[in-house]
């Protein structure tokens, strides 16, 4: 019998283990098959490389970089006042009836698939910003504005939880002092809340700079570096989906290449949002 | 004095009061607004789809094969595929990710194999699809030669789905009371025998909101699964055929222009699913929180 136990419990651990595993596996195959590139281009040229011409083996993935960082920011710019101000509209503001419909919906704006969000890019969004701004319509903007949509749910339900978290005391402390409501939640609430919102923005960003589907259908895919908020743009996520349809050999690798570095963002995110403290109010 | 003074503060208090008001009613005002547009945004994307895409919607389409690249035709093969992709993936990581709950809420204790297992959990809902997509492609496809085929997208979307069948087989297993456990000790009962007797009876709703969950992931998820389960139209007649889901035929749909009454159906009949998964989730959700 208790051989029988500990064969269980050995199994059940073996089973907690693969998790572990798989980011190992991930981690080690990426890199396996994209360092080549990296080693033969050099990592400072092949992250500052302003150029990518695959058929001349030339691999600069600046541009990439360059268009994921702004289109994650243009995502941040949008998303962040709508997302936390929405969360705390939920947490402090809305009557109970209100929250119970708008909350089914964020959950259901999480759900959506990326592709459905890229349609609605490309055939509302990039059109709207051709007959606007007479260009091209594929540009920054409909990438950070596509991102922006698609990152509320992470930073609306994050910091939800994490208003809601904040003890009564704090706020009926600041009522007591003879504050505002908008007084508590400016200088009490949301300031004790900080490290669970910090928090849903980086989980955020890291949905945005993630993102592959959307992203190509809408941002014109140029290798160019941008000029404008209004140019076309290339992301790192967008490099792999893209080429990796057809590419082969070096071609290929220099992909894995593209996802090394943006494995290594989106694990400076993750530690990140590990070293934030999670208690209220630190 | 003192009457003079109560005037004196009284009167700056209320001149503040209003001015607090003022503020508050333009910052609540904002507040509501923020809440607006996210509430403007849903229903203007979803309406778009549905406005566009419910009319195409009908047996025929649910049934038929794609014909001529998609452009005319149903979308039966792809149901299948996505089908199929979300069985295999759930059938191998919906044990694992419940074995897995059971070890970190009932027999580890605190200390580095824990943290270890909780980053690498964590690490792996945070890897973006597409890099899944990468190694699905290097590991299961090529190294393993499973090519292009249900087995390799299944895989590869079983890494996926994983942290999330973990966290909510946790999260209900944390659910089950104490003195349930304690009874089933007292009974005379091994550990082992509690935990499949006593704790997962009682967690089952929870798991089964991560099975929901996991399909909802399958169903949506294009970049990992377009370069291990593969895009070629057909039914896939067996795990080790290639496949094309819902998610990847309409990208492949907007992406190549081909066919906008196709392309707005598909995105509905996704959205529709989308839709139910959310309400089964939320009922069983509410279950296990009673």
């Amino acid at each position: 019998m208790k051989v029988y136990e500990k064969i269980i419990q050995l199994f059940l651990f073996l089973c907690a283990l693969i998790a572990v595993l798989g980011v190992i596996l991930i981690t080690f195959f990426i890199v396996r098959e994209g360092w080549p590139v990296i080693q033969k281009v050099g990592f400072f040229n092949f992250i500052f490389g302003r150029q990518w011409a695959p058929t001349q083996q030339i691999y600069g993935i600046y541009p990439m970089i360059l268009g994921s960082i702004l289109a994650t920011l243009g995502a941040l710019i949008l998303g962040v006042p709508i997302g936390v101000g929405c969360a705390v509209f939920l947490a402090e503001i809305a009557k109970p009836k209100v929250a119970n419909i708008i909350r089914p919906g964020i959950e259901l704006l999480a759900g959506i698939p990326s592709v459905v969000y890229g349609l609605y890019g490309l055939v509302v969004l990039v059109p709207f910003i051709r007959k606007t701004f007479q260009n091209q319509g594929f540009s920054i903007l409909a990438g950070s504005v596509i991102l922006g949509i698609m990152i509320l749910p992470t930073i609306i339900n994050i910091s939800e939880s994490a208003i809601r978290s904040v003890p009564k005391e704090y706020k009926e402390g600041s009522l007591a002092l003879g504050g505002s409501h908008w007084q508590a939640i400016y200088k009490v609430i949301v300031p004790a809340a900080r490290s669970g919102i910090i928090t849903g923005i980086i989980l955020g960003m890291g949905r945005a700079i993630g993102e592959t589907m959307a992203v190509i259908m809408i941002t014109g895919n140029s290798t160019l570096i941008p000029e404008s908020i209004l140019s076309p743009i290339r992301t790192l996520t967008g490099n792999i989906g893209i080429e990796m349809g057809y590419a082969s050999g070096e071609h290929q690798q220099a992909l894995f290449a593209t996802g090394i570095v943006l494995f290594i963002f989106i694990m400076i995110l993750n530690v990140a949002a590990n070293l934030i403290p999670k208690k209220v109010g630190e | 004095m003192n009457i003079k003074l109560f005037g004196e503060s009284s009167s700056i208090s209320s001149g503040t009061v209003k001015k607090n008001r003022i503020t508050e009613k333009i910052f609540f005002g904002l507040l509501w607004a923020a809440a607006f547009i996210t509430v403007i945004v849903l229903v203007a994307i979803i309406g778009h789809v549905l406005i566009n895409g419910l009319s195409h919607i009908s047996l025929q389409f649910l049934t038929q094969e794609p014909e001529n690249m998609g452009k005319e035709g149903g979308i039966f093969s792809s149901i299948v595929t996505t089908v199929y992709l979300a069985l295999f993936s759930l059938i191998i990581a919906v044990p694992i990710g419940l074995s897995a709950a059971i070890f970190l809420t009932e027999y580890a204790k605190e200390g580095l194999i824990i943290r270890i297992i909780r980053f690498g959990t964590e690490a792996l809902a945070g890897i973006p699809s597409i890099i899944y997509g990468l190694f699905g492609f290097v590991f299961f496809v090529v190294l393993l030669k499973f090519k292009y085929s249900i087995v390799s997208g299944g895989l590869t979307l079983t890494l996926m789905i994983l942290p999330t069948i973990i966290r909510t087989s946790e999260e209900s297993i944390k659910m089950v009371p104490r003195s349930y456990r304690e009874g089933s000790l007292a009974l005379g009962a091994t550990k082992w025998q509690t935990i499949y007797k006593v704790v997962l009876p009682a967690a089952i709703p929870g798991v089964l909101t991560g099975v929901i969950l996991g399909v909802g992931r399958v169903v949506g998820e294009t970049a990992a699964v377009i370069y291990t389960a593969g895009s070629s139209l057909g039914l896939p007649n067996s795990i080790w055929r290639p496949g094309r889901t819902m998610a990847v035929h309409l990208y492949i749909l907007a992406s190549e222009g081909l066919s906008k009454t196709n392309m707005y159906a598909t995105a509905t009949v996704l959205i529709i699913t989308v839709f139910i998964i959310n309400f089964v989730a939320n009922r069983l959700i509410k279950r296990f929180i009673r």
